[in-house]
């Protein structure tokens, strides 16, 4: 019997693994049984035997590989406390897309909670994260620096808006990530007025569908026909990041490049991309954020995953806290953009 | 400041010249004097005040932010003013408004979505399983740390900083330059931090660009001429006439190309006139389509091409300037070339360093470049020389539309009528047809270039009735560079790169076998950061992040050895002794030609193949010796 919260879940070379439960949680290879955060693709692979994930996450895994994604599906309703082996595991909202959750695991040592990937900032696609209070919190550090603080969504969507009344010759393209990000983009355009189309890359299509049938209005969000792009002057264009500098995206007249994401805040990222309209809009949490969700669950330890461990991990030792970095494989790395299963299919691959 | 910044930031991310000759137009012609005149200066070096160093910058950090954070975020974005604009708690981060940073909405599992500790969530927590969880107090109390670390931590239940205070004031540029410009050096930290709070994130990062002199926003001092010229539909030609004589903030410039006031009268009497550029041969194939009677060929020297001119002013005196390839105005650097514009009219040709008549190497000069300050030693240690290559005028007279051989007549007369040890004849290169250039751009020592052949690029081809265009018209100038020497090392660290390569693992060390005391081993002799393509920067990054040993701070260790490792195959123009590498030797130019995920690492080169290379190669004068003590 394990004494410590620490003690519930150990590395694996497939990811983090609960011994007592015997589960992995977003495993990157194929295991028997696995507990899924959130659908991005380095979370959420195929070719588990069971997957326990939120019915929305279900449905996104199920629209990006097919129904046969696993052998078993299992439902997760938030809150609800299962009992898994010799652990109990409830779920609960993380604010990072559509579906995504936290995973809490309790043995008799206490409490420890996966967190994913999460925002605390608002975002109308999703429901907001929610303090799970614990004894060892496992945070990403996606945005783990200082530099990182992402600025209020709506400015960035008015600074696309302005280009758009300045240049409304111009086709706009946005590079966004196709599960999330593109439909939290396409929400907060609506939440400012534009009512005009938003014209969808055919990567978009079925996720943007399944957000729809999740009951997120999102409007008249029609799918950009090759032959007619060099019309759309003036329109908003919503594609996967790869796309804003391929061939696809020079078919619009005298195109605007424009890019939602977090690393958009570093002037050299951007313009790695070409980007000439950079847009902060991130769906992890920045690094108040992070400091703040640390502090706020009580946990006496913290474990810190994917992104930008260091800094957090010094951050905790200053506040008195136990801290470690867990390099976990496979998930977004450090100087990777987020996690884009559109443009990179074989992560998809390789996941089956 | 704030405005100047925004047009900075847009220039930043804007590729196409057109477009930023268009912002440039825009912010000259919606900014009052004198503000839009000091950012003139700024763009085209015209601004003269003490610099702030990089230590000033980061002790001002280090007092608002943790330093271990402020490294591995410097080490990150790779630039130091970023990294400063970006981490420095500013006026934006005032308490923002509960939509933005509250979590709205109801929780969806019950209870609350309480920030403090155990007894939130209440659904979602059985009361006998879960021992309470007090908010752990700070261990260090110390809240300005804490603040400045996270400055909305406390979002929602504390005021941010400096709320309680008038908003600070924001300064403009004319205010910062003039203010950086009379301050006592002791003085400077204050005004800086002040004007670091009261500035938004752009207008902070333009700051620090500005005072640590380091302004490069992807703007020439000519494109910036040119867009003041075109408010008043005038050449920039026309700006660079009357830019002589002119002060910052320029307003009589202004005055003049707005059509409020008459041209300035004082006309540059030494102007600078843009150079004309050549196109590269990529292969011998390519001269196949030349006629070689048509040319005329010279050495290409591994120098810094510059302009000299000189003129009288209305009073009759000399003028002596010393331009760069861009029109910046270095006359100030070369005392010792100044003194040598005796004459009226303009020579393009190529700085070197020469000791004992012989052309030093790039690294020499490179000693000599960018500093500040011109002391009679360094004069006295690097002279400068220029090796001139065309007459643009003289005595009055534009020869630019003349036929290159007329142009080289007259050069050949002015330098020999000069006499001037400081300025020499680009030596002609004689050849009758391409194989023959070809031998002496394998060899230029065999070809009248004696010792100097190690200064030399390859070779420049100019047809004989070329006029003098500015810019780089296709078809009348060509280089055609050296064949580079390759060796294939093993890539042995990475470190992530600055500027566009900001966070790739983009600069590369690498090794060559040499016997080590347990048989052979890996020895570092260089480091290459280009010659790669975007797309191959990121597979070598994904290389790097799946094959690390250890790290150091931004520097991965990856796998090497005989079993595994990367093969880079590095071009090169050369090699030197060092003191500074392990291995003794340092490479010039160096970079990655060919990726050879194919070649055994086993297999890559030894070191005696540099060691060979050296032999033959580059022998240098140490300053001020003569060739006898060198020797």
């Amino acid at each position: 019997m394990p004494q410590r919260a620490s003690d519930l879940l150990t590395l694996t070379r497939e990811g983090l693994y609960c011994p007592l439960g015997r589960f992995h949680v977003d495993p990157t290879r194929p295991v028997e049984r696995a507990l899924i955060t959130h659908g991005h693709a380095d979370h959420a692979r195929a070719g588990h035997g069971s997957v326990l994930a939120t019915d929305q996450t279900l449905r996104i895994m199920a629209t990006r590989y097919g129904e046969d994604f696993c052998e078993r599906r299992e439902e997760a309703k938030l809150g609800e406390r299962m009992r898994i082996g010799d652990v109990t595991v409830f779920f609960a909202p993380a604010g990072h897309v559509l579906g995504s959750a936290q995973i809490a695991i309790e043995g008799e040592g206490g409490r420890i909670v996966v967190s994913g990937d999460y925002k605390r900032a608002p975002d109308p696609t999703c429901l907001p994260f929610e303090v799970v209070p614990c004894d060892v919190f496992i945070t990403e550090a996606t945005f783990g620096l200082p530099v990182f603080r992402h600025p209020d969504t709506r400015d960035e969507v008015r600074k696309l808006l302005d280009s758009v009344k300045l240049f409304p010759e111009r086709a706009h393209i946005v590079g966004a990530y196709a599960l999330g990000k593109a439909q939290r983009v396409m929400a907060l355009l609506r939440e400012e007025g534009w009512d005009r189309p938003i014209h969808l890359h055919g990567a978009m299509e079925r996720l943007t569908a399944l957000y729809k049938d999740e009951g997120i209005p999102l409007g008249d969000t029609p799918k950009v026909v090759a032959a007619e792009r060099k019309d759309l002057h003036g329109a908003i264009v919503l594609c996967p990041p790869s796309s804003i500098q391929d061939v696809w995206s020079r078919k619009f007249p005298d195109p605007v490049t424009a890019f939602a994401s977090g690393w958009m805040r570093v002037r050299a990222r951007a313009r790695q991309k070409g980007v000439e309209l950079p847009l902060v809009i991130s769906d992890h949490s920045d690094w108040p954020d992070l400091c703040r969700t640390i502090l706020d669950t009580g946990a006496e330890e913290v474990w810190v995953t994917h992104g930008q461990e260091d800094a957090l991990v010094h951050w905790c030792g200053t506040r008195g806290l136990r801290a470690k970095p867990l390099h976990l494989l496979g998930y977004g790395d450090d100087g990777e953009a987020e996690p884009d299963p559109a443009a990179s299919p074989a992560l998809e691959e390789a996941s089956s | 400041m704030n405005d100047f910044a925004a047009l900075l930031d847009r220039l930043a991310y804007e590729p196409r010249r057109n477009a930023k000759l268009r912002l440039l137009q825009d912010f000259f012609a919606g900014t009052p004097d004198p503000e839009r005149g000091w950012a003139l200066a700024a763009m085209t070096g015209g601004l003269t005040f003490r610099e702030a160093k990089p230590a000033l910058i980061r002790g001002l950090v280090e007092e608002r932010v943790d330093p271990v954070l402020f490294s591995l975020s410097h080490n990150y974005v790779g630039d130091l003013a970023e990294t400063t604009a970006l981490i420095w708690p500013g006026p934006e981060e005032a308490p923002p408004s509960p939509r933005t940073r509250g979590e709205g909405g109801a929780p969806l599992v019950g209870g609350e979505t309480s920030g403090s500790g155990g007894e939130g969530a209440s659904t979602i927590e059985t009361p006998s399983d879960k021992p309470p969880h007090p908010r752990l107090p700070p261990r260090f109390g110390d809240d300005k740390v804490v603040e400045a670390l996270s400055p909305r931590a406390g979002r929602g239940d504390a005021p941010g900083l400096g709320h309680n205070n008038p908003p600070p004031h924001v300064p403009t540029l004319a205010e910062v330059v003039e203010t950086l410009a009379t301050t006592p050096k002791r003085a400077l930290p204050n005004h800086l931090a002040g004007w670091l709070d009261a500035l938004d994130e752009t207008g902070r990062w333009a700051l620090l660009k500005l005072v640590t002199g380091n302004l490069r926003v992807g703007v020439s001092a000519r494109l910036a001429k040119t867009a003041v010229g075109a408010l008043g539909g005038h050449e920039a030609d026309a700006v660079e006439q009357v830019w002589h004589g002119l002060k910052p903030p320029y307003a009589a410039l202004f005055a003049w190309v707005e059509g409020r006031a008459e041209q300035p009268e004082n006309l540059n009497p030494a102007p600078f006139r843009p150079p004309m550029l050549s196109h590269p041969i990529e292969e011998e194939a390519d001269l196949d389509k030349l006629d070689p009677e048509a040319f005329s060929a010279e050495w290409k020297w591994d120098g810094i091409r510059v302009q000299l001119a000189g003129g009288r002013d209305t009073h009759g005196q000399q003028v002596r300037k010393v331009y760069s390839r861009t029109g910046e105005d270095i006359t100030e650097a070369f005392p010792d070339l100044a003194e040598a514009i005796t004459f009226e009219g303009a020579i393009d040709g190529e700085l070197l360093i020469l000791r004992e008549h012989r052309v030093q190497s790039f690294n020499v000069l490179q000693q000599r470049l960018n500093r500040k300050a011109v002391t009679p030693k360094l004069l006295e240690d690097f002279p400068a020389h220029v090796r001139a290559y065309d007459l643009l005028a003289a005595d009055g007279e534009d020869l630019r539309t003349l036929p290159f051989s007329e142009r080289r007549a007259r050069l050949e007369a002015l330098v020999t009528h000069l006499d001037h040890a400081r300025i020499d004849l680009s030596p002609v290169v004689p050849f009758a047809a391409w194989p023959e250039l070809a031998a002496a751009r394998a060899d230029p020592a065999s070809v009248g270039a004696g010792a100097d052949a190690d200064a030399i690029e390859g070779v420049m081809l100019k047809r004989r009735d070329s006029a003098y265009l500015p810019g780089r018209p296709k078809g009348p100038w060509w280089k055609w560079k050296r064949a580079p020497h390759i060796v294939d090392a093993v890539m042995m660290y990475a470190q992530r790169g600055h500027g566009k390569r900001s966070s790739f693992y983009s600069d590369y060390t690498f090794g060559c076998w040499r016997d080590g005391e347990a048989g052979e081993e890996l020895v570092p002799v260089g480091k290459a950061y280009h010659g790669f393509t975007d797309a191959e920067l990121q597979k070598l990054d994904r290389y790097v992040r799946n094959n690390t040993t250890k790290r150091f701070g931004p520097v991965r260790e990856v796998t090497h050895g005989h079993e595994a490792g990367l093969v880079l195959e590095i071009a090169f123009e050369g090699v030197q002794r060092s003191t500074r590498h392990k291995s003794g030797v340092a490479m010039r130019f160096p970079r990655v030609s060919r990726i050879r995920w194919d070649k055994p690492a086993a297999e890559a080169d030894r070191i005696d193949v540099l060691e060979r290379i050296l032999a033959r190669g580059e022998r240098e004068i140490a300053p001020g010796a003569t060739m006898e003590r060198s020797e």
